[in-house]
């Protein structure tokens, strides 16, 4: 039977499930349902890895490599979050089972979207990935922070379902159907017969765009961003700024390049536009943080702007770019938020400045840390180089040097921000001498975090591979 | 030539070791620990092993036929997507095989001389993993076959540059340093980036084989775009190796252990730029106006910095102006395309400057940290080693016939003045350079090591010369200053001039340097040797008249000439431009302010940002 290809969704799924009947029926130590979610994803890993590709409900769900790719991303991150929140669920005061669960069906609607192959299945996992979240990002009911980040989540996450919801229903309103595929042939009908494809169209990418943004965090949607970043638990921040950044750019992908790559003069301009504004503004209100959180925060917005660069390429090469620079940006983002979980864990701080003197209390951490930082600033050998590079190199090809340019530009601002953070660890003295001491989860997911990093950066053909197999489900 | 891979290979390893070692004890500043003795070990045979390869390679570059001295050698794919293709190569040939020697050889003596001069420290394994982390992208840098792999090894020297600088974080000026150095660089690698994202959009591939062969048919000679692409990649090298105007990091950078100084800042890394653009020679050949620019900025480097050589008085900084200014003499080179000598400059000054700064660290070590010469003097007696070694390298610096020097600044002034690309007026200011460089010199000798001693009575009672780990690599460098420069005894001379011979099938290109010859007389070159000698030992004369027989002109001159003075002793007051760069920063910042006023907490104004947004791109659509 086909539905095998579901299989990996379903499994996540039930096992979200298992995990909240257990939470129902035990009384103590429920932290360690952290392990139950840890084998979970590692089942569904390996379910993601032998499944077989192939299309269900009459297109409606794509198991293809792009899906498997994103999927991988998001299980990634998943673990990873997971196993960063071991001790933080330990210090809850109740509720420490659901957590996992909640994370786990958040996955489970991202696994759904990376399928996508319909407007209306997208739509429909979009939502299954962010209320989850909502709950999440207030989880810590006692602070009023969190509280707040929760509910500013919460509303401005339904308007921008507000903004896709419309922009869906016009694209359904031309061509009268969701799959993506039959929007595409429609159009392009429409566009031989006509001429043009008129302005609804256009008001539909408008729209659509506007509610993506949000998802990115792209200029000037990107508001809620530091605001919840700040308040949310860490390892929900980590999540948000990997895992769910992923899925907008697999929800993009496969609306964009599925069905509108044609028409991409329509859109594409405005894309490189967007992107200038990201890497512009994000770049320069990072460099005024104090906060780690949100100058972690500031830097994803513009780290999504040198994402776009490869969808402005808008060509097989940009997107497998985009791919690679998922992984890389996965890798160097998690790293420096679960440094930070393990720092404000010991010293309940989140300020840069508390920083100082970090490579004497522990050098390890301090060195990881590092590596994170210039990872993300692009400094050679470490990943964030070769993705940049991977990045600008495609813009290039396709002759977009005057963005290419900004891209560079303000990688050099950027380094003040991120090289701000390795000076306090390593110039700065700090009277505190005491280590930062770390689970093993913690521990276990930093070295995944730094082993990434230097991996993609030294040898990226692996990943490259897998990002260029991605790429191909589009046609250029 | 398969020993290429051990090259970088050793260092690699060395770091990955130091490094562990340093997170495995807070302090090694305690005695002879068995693991602090490892951390000498790894450190020095490590590099030592690399140095041992590089002599290896050269010998089998030798042997080889001189047209076929050019070999790749591939560690692994790099990048493999479609027909972008990137591998981690190795390229070797008589340029790079050169550098390699110079590189390791320099380098295992400093390491030498570190386990003597750092023996103290507690930071003992974290300065040796960094070291090595050093050697090993400075290895990279100059063995690439492509420009991004050659961008890592940029990239990575300086990031182990700026963790140097600020290795002793507890001084606030030395992280201030750091901080500088960095950030200054950054805006030459800016330059670079962009230089080579433009070569990959003009030839689809940054292999340099691929690069360098076709540049003469993709790129139109003295075009906008060759040009463009030679100015960007200068632009970087002008950051790297301290030139107009970016050179203002690199007097700072004195704030880093004095080894360091000596391998990084002087001998191996500030040279980089000059290799690039060396290494780069078939494009920057197609870019005349470039070429006139490379020459002129090295010209006014040269003497700029030489001039204010003359007044300073910490010894590491007047080394530090020194550096810069010669490696405004190796610009000068390549900019009259004279590359060969460019990069013979850039060997014998690494044994010769890598010499001094040992050994002014070698006075620092005898006078307890002392850098200011007013509070030295009469040092010969106390430390004769250091004296006798720092004789030898300031006789070479300062071009004194049959020492090192002397060969390949010669061989520059001669360039700069018969060369196509040359020009009277570029041969004068080299001229007046050398000069000044012999003054400047013999003014930090003198006033150091001979005189009367103006040293604190407690200082002066503990004064020793340095342990052998130090005296060892001093009295090496001492010999190769000396001898260094036989390698390329002019024609003019009786000499055969091997170095330029050996490299001459790298720089094919270059024939001007042929054709050059067969327009002047051997006699002019001689007159124009003569003349260099001859304002050369003016210069020494001067300074022996100003610091031991007089010592009252200096100090009556500084008052006469006030003003030309204060301008000098303040370095022009440059360092204030430094001050517009963070004007920038904080105009920057100021805009940030600006910006994140719209960040207001409210979710109404937030959930109007959306809709606003949505509204933005409508108005976009509406005007396109």
């Amino acid at each position: 039977m086909t539905y095998q290809l579901l299989l990996p969704q379903i499994f996540l799924f039930l096992w979200a499930i298992l995990i909240f009947i257990i939470d129902f029926v035990r009384k103590e130590k429920k932290h360690n349902l952290a392990y139950v979610a840890l084998l979970g994803i590692v089942i569904t890993t390996v379910l993601v890895l032998t499944s077989q590709k192939g299309e269900l409900f009459g297109g409606m769900f794509q198991a293809d490599s792009f899906s498997a790719y994103f999927n991988l991303i998001f299980l990634l991150t998943g673990f990873l979050t997971i196993a960063s929140s071991v001790e933080f669920t330990q210090r809850l005061p109740s509720n420490k089972g659901e957590y996992f669960g909640l994370i786990l069906l958040s996955m489970v609607g991202m696994m759904f979207l990376a399928s996508a192959g319909d407007l209306l299945t997208l739509y429909v996992s979009l939502e299954l990935t962010t209320i989850p979240l909502f709950v999440l990002a207030s989880y810590r009911k006692d602070e009023f922070k969190s509280t707040e980040a929760g509910l500013k989540y919460l509303i401005l996450g339904g308007i921008s379902s507000a903004l896709l919801l419309f922009g869906i229903s016009l694209i359904y309103g031309l061509t009268g159907t969701t799959f993506l595929t039959e929007v595409r042939t429609t159009l392009i009908v429409r566009f031989l017969s006509t001429g043009n494809v008129g302005p609804a169209l256009v008001l539909g990418f408008i729209f659509m765009i506007a509610g993506f943004g949000f998802k990115l965090a792209l200029v000037p949607f990107h508001m809620w961003v530091p605001d919840v970043y700040e308040g949310a638990p860490t390892p929900i921040t980590a999540f948000l700024s990997v895992a769910s950044k992923a899925t907008g750019i697999a929800a993009f992908l496969r609306v964009f390049f599925h069905a509108f790559l044609i028409f991409q003069v329509d859109w594409v301009m405005l894309m490189a536009v967007l992107a200038a504004l990201a890497m512009i503004i994000g770049n320069i209100i990072a460099l005024l943080q104090t906060n780690i959180k949100r100058m972690l925060a500031y830097s994803s917005i513009a780290q999504i702007g040198y994402i776009l660069l490869g969808v402005v390429a808008a060509s097989s090469r940009g997107v497998s770019s985009v791919a690679f620079y998922t992984f890389v940006y996965l890798f160097a983002n998690m790293g420096a938020f679960i440094t930070a979980i393990a720092f404000s864990h010991k010293t309940g701080s989140d300020e840069i400045k508390d920083y100082a003197g970090l490579s004497r209390r522990s050098p390890a951490l301090a060195a990881m840390m590092a590596v994170f930082m210039l990872s993300l600033v692009g400094i050679p050998p470490l990943a964030g180089f070769m993705g940049k590079y991977y990045l600008f190199s495609a813009a290039i090809e396709q002759r977009y040097i005057w963005l290419v340019v900004i891209a560079i530009l303000t990688s050099v601002i950027s380094l003040y921000y991120y090289l701000n953070v390795v000076r306090q660890m390593y110039f700065q003295t700090s009277t505190e001498e005491s280590p930062i001491l770390m689970g093993a989860a913690l521990k276990t997911a930093l070295l995944i975090c730094v082993i990434g990093v230097l991996l993609l950066g030294i040898y990226p053909n692996i990943f490259l591979n897998f990002a260029n197999q991605a790429a191909m489900v589009f046609h250029y | 030539m398969n020993y290429v891979y051990f090259v970088p290979l050793f260092p690699l390893i060395g770091f990955l070791i130091n490094g562990l070692l340093a997170l495995a004890r807070k302090s090694y500043s305690d005695g002879k620990h068995p693991l602090k003795s490892l951390v000498s070990w790894i450190g020095c045979t490590s590099v030592g092993l690399s140095f041992l390869a590089s002599i290896a390679i050269f010998f089998e570059l030798l042997a080889l036929p001189a047209g076929e001295r050019v070999v790749q050698k591939i560690a692994f794919p790099w990048i493999l997507s479609g027909k972008f293709h990137i591998d981690v190569g190795f390229l070797l040939d008589p340029l790079s095989s050169v550098m390699i020697l110079v590189v390791s050889g320099v380098g295992f003596f400093i390491h030498v001389y570190s386990t003597g001069y750092m023996a103290e420290d507690k930071g003992y394994a974290r300065y040796f993993s960094y070291l090595n982390l050093f050697t090993f992208f400075m290895l990279m840098l100059v063995l690439s076959n492509n420009f991004l792999l050659l961008y890592v090894g940029w990239e990575g020297v300086g990031l182990c540059s700026y963790l140097l600088i600020g290795f002793w974080y507890e001084k606030k000026s030395a992280a201030d340093a750091g901080k500088k150095a960095f950030i200054v660089n950054r805006i030459g690698d800016f330059g670079f980036a962009l230089g080579v994202m433009l070569i990959f959009w003009t030839f689809g591939s940054l292999n340099f084989s691929h690069v360098f062969e076709n540049a003469p048919h993709v790129l139109a000679l003295g075009g906008g775009l060759v040009t463009a692409i030679t100015l960007l990649l200068f632009l970087g090298a002008i950051g790297k190796s301290a030139q107009i105007p970016l050179y203002i990091w690199l007097p700072d950078a004195m704030e880093g252990p004095t080894p360091v100084s000596a391998l990084i800042h002087a001998a191996t890394m500030v040279t980089a730029g000059v290799y690039m653009v060396a290494r780069c020679h078939a494009l920057f050949l197609l870019a005349p106006v470039t070429m006139g620019v490379v020459a002129v900025i090295g010209a006014a480097t040269a003497i700029y910095a030489a001039s204010i050589g003359l007044v300073q008085n910490d010894i590491k900084r007047v080394l530090a102006y020194s550096t810069i200014s010669q490696l405004g003499y190796m610009f000068l080179a390549c900019g009259v395309g004279a590359f060969t000598a460019g990069i013979f400059h850039l060997m014998t000054h690494a044994f010769f400057k890598a010499l001094l700064f040992l050994a002014a660290g070698s006075v620092m070590h005898a006078l307890a940290g002392e850098l200011n010469m007013q509070k030295m003097g009469g040092l010969k007696k106390y430390i004769p080693i250091t004296f006798w070694c720092f004789l030898a390298g300031t006789l070479a610096i300062s071009g004194i016939p049959l020492f090192s020097g002397f060969f390949s600044k010669d061989e520059i002034l001669w360039k700069a003045f018969s060369s196509p690309h040359g020009h009277f007026l570029l041969w004068l200011i080299g001229v007046a350079t050398a000069a000044l460089t012999a003054f400047y010199m013999f003014r930090l000798f003198f006033m150091t090591f001979l005189g009367k001693s103006r040293m604190d009575p407690q200082v002066e009672s503990h004064v020793h010369e340095s342990p052998k780990s130090m005296t060892i690599p001093l009295m090496v460098l001492a010999v190769l200053s000396v001898i260094g420069g036989y390698s390329g005894i002019p024609h003019s001379l009786g000499g055969s001039n091997r170095f330029e011979g050996f490299l001459s099938s790298v720089f094919e290109h270059g024939h001007s340097e042929t054709q050059a010859a067969a327009y002047h007389a051997v006699s002019t070159e001689y007159l124009l040797m003569i003349i260099s000698i001859v304002v050369v030992v003016i210069g020494i004369l001067v300074a022996h008249r100003f610091y031991i027989q007089n010592l009252n002109i200096p100090k009556r001159l500084a008052i006469k000439y006030k003003f030309p003075y204060r301008v000098l002793f303040n370095k022009y007051y440059v360092d204030e431009l430094y001050a517009i760069a963070n004007g920038i920063a904080s105009v920057v910042k100021g805009l940030g302010v600006l910006i994140r006023k719209t960040q207001t907490g409210y979710l109404r104004n937030y959930a109007l940002s959306l809709i606003f947004g949505a509204m933005l791109i409508l108005v976009y659509y509406i005007f396109r």
